[in-house]
């Protein structure tokens, strides 16, 4: 059966959407068969970042209405085996999202895949509350900025108390994973710490991704950020992960380059 | 030198400015969220059970949950009209 994973934040821009596209596709890269489920009605994305919008024919909601099958709304990954997408629609119906049918579609792919990866929309509204209420695990995504850090806690508030784990009184454990990282920001006191994030969510950390060029590059193209061998975001997400699956490697905190043009240039061709 | 010492100092404020707001934000929110829930409820009918002995105004009955790591405390303030009022408006 299944894992169900959300990627959830509160806070839109955090990096949900290739924050769901890096573990699924480094999921299936390595070896585990995953789906990613775009739970954003009306603003699907997922497949954008994905690199499959133009195979779009069934999605997430025709199947919820029984409007097509599964088999026929999954697309599969043309560069990674054992990933597929389940985009979800643009329809501006507020309710086309049912619990009932977010529970259906879940309890079907479950026994198809090892890793069943749930990119929830922003906000608390019905998509983000559904997209983490069947999960088993949640990654919740943060920069190290106020609002988006009050949101987190507020999700991590909602995830403790309205998901279906918390009400069958179960835990639901949780990581944190601090995106969009400034180290230089952070070095000249701009920017929040990673402890200080860390000591106010309380949820253990999963991982930081440096903010990096290469994660706009990856959406240009449509290929997610986790592919890309050179990119220090790619490599910081493999590395997340493989502690999502138990790895216990140290989580680098990422650093300036010394100081200056110069230095920055010595340390890359060091 | 000095110059980037001031430099560093003014901006070395903001993150820790951001720490602090958040410290004392969410202690605040994660009370007020947790306690939201039957907080409303438990003040009106508190305040129905004082009106069977006594007039009080919707104003006069403050409920607030204080919680702690280990404690929790529900604050219950009641305002009685003042005795000379009373007689006064008899």
């Amino acid at each position: 059966m299944a894992k169900v994973i959300v990627v959830t934040s509160g806070k839109g821009g955090v990096g949900k959407t290739t924050t769901s596209a890096a573990f699924a596709t480094g999921l299936a890269l390595r070896g585990y068969k995953t789906v990613v489920i775009d739970f954003d009605v009306g603003l699907r994305n997922v497949d954008l970042i994905m690199g499959c919008e133009r195979r779009v024919v069934f999605d997430f909601i025709n199947v919820i209405n029984g409007d097509a099958k599964l088999h026929q709304a999954l697309i599969k990954d043309k560069r990674v085996e054992n990933l597929s997408i389940l985009a979800t629609s643009q329809t501006r119906d507020k309710d086309a999202l049912t619990e009932d049918g977010v529970r259906r579609v879940i309890g079907e792919l479950g026994p198809m895949f090892d890793y069943i990866v749930c990119d929830s929309p922003a906000g608390i509204e019905r998509g983000a509350h559904l997209a983490m209420y069947f999960a088993d695990e949640a990654i919740v995504v943060a920069n190290a900025e106020v609002s988006s850090v009050r949101d987190a806690d507020r999700m991590i508030g909602l995830l403790t108390s309205k998901s279906r784990k918390a009400e069958q009184g179960k835990p639901m454990p949780q990581h944190l994973l601090l995106t969009r990282y400034d180290a230089e920001r952070v070095e000249r006191g701009e920017m929040l710490k990673v402890e200080d994030v860390q000591e106010i969510l309380a949820v253990p950390l999963l991982g930081i991704i440096p903010e990096c060029p290469s994660v706009l590059q990856a959406s240009n193209i449509g290929q997610p950020v986790v592919m890309d061998e050179k990119s220090p975001a790619g490599k910081a997400y493999r590395e997340s992960i493989g502690r999502l699956l138990g790895e216990e490697t140290e989580i680098s905190i990422p650093r300036a380059g010394k100081r200056g043009l110069f230095g920055r240039l010595l340390r890359r061709t060091a | 030198m000095s110059l980037m010492n001031l430099f560093r100092r003014s901006s070395a404020g903001s993150a820790t400015a951001a720490r602090d707001r958040l410290q004392i934000l969410l202690a605040h929110e994660r009370a007020s969220i947790n306690g939201a829930d039957f907080l409303p409820q438990l003040q009106r009918e508190i305040l129905e059970v004082i009106r069977k002995y006594v007039q009080v105004d919707d104003q006069r009955v403050q409920v607030k949950l204080d919680s702690d790591k280990n404690l929790s405390v529900l604050e219950v303030n009641i305002e009685l009209p003042a005795v000379t009022d009373r007689r006064a408006a008899r």
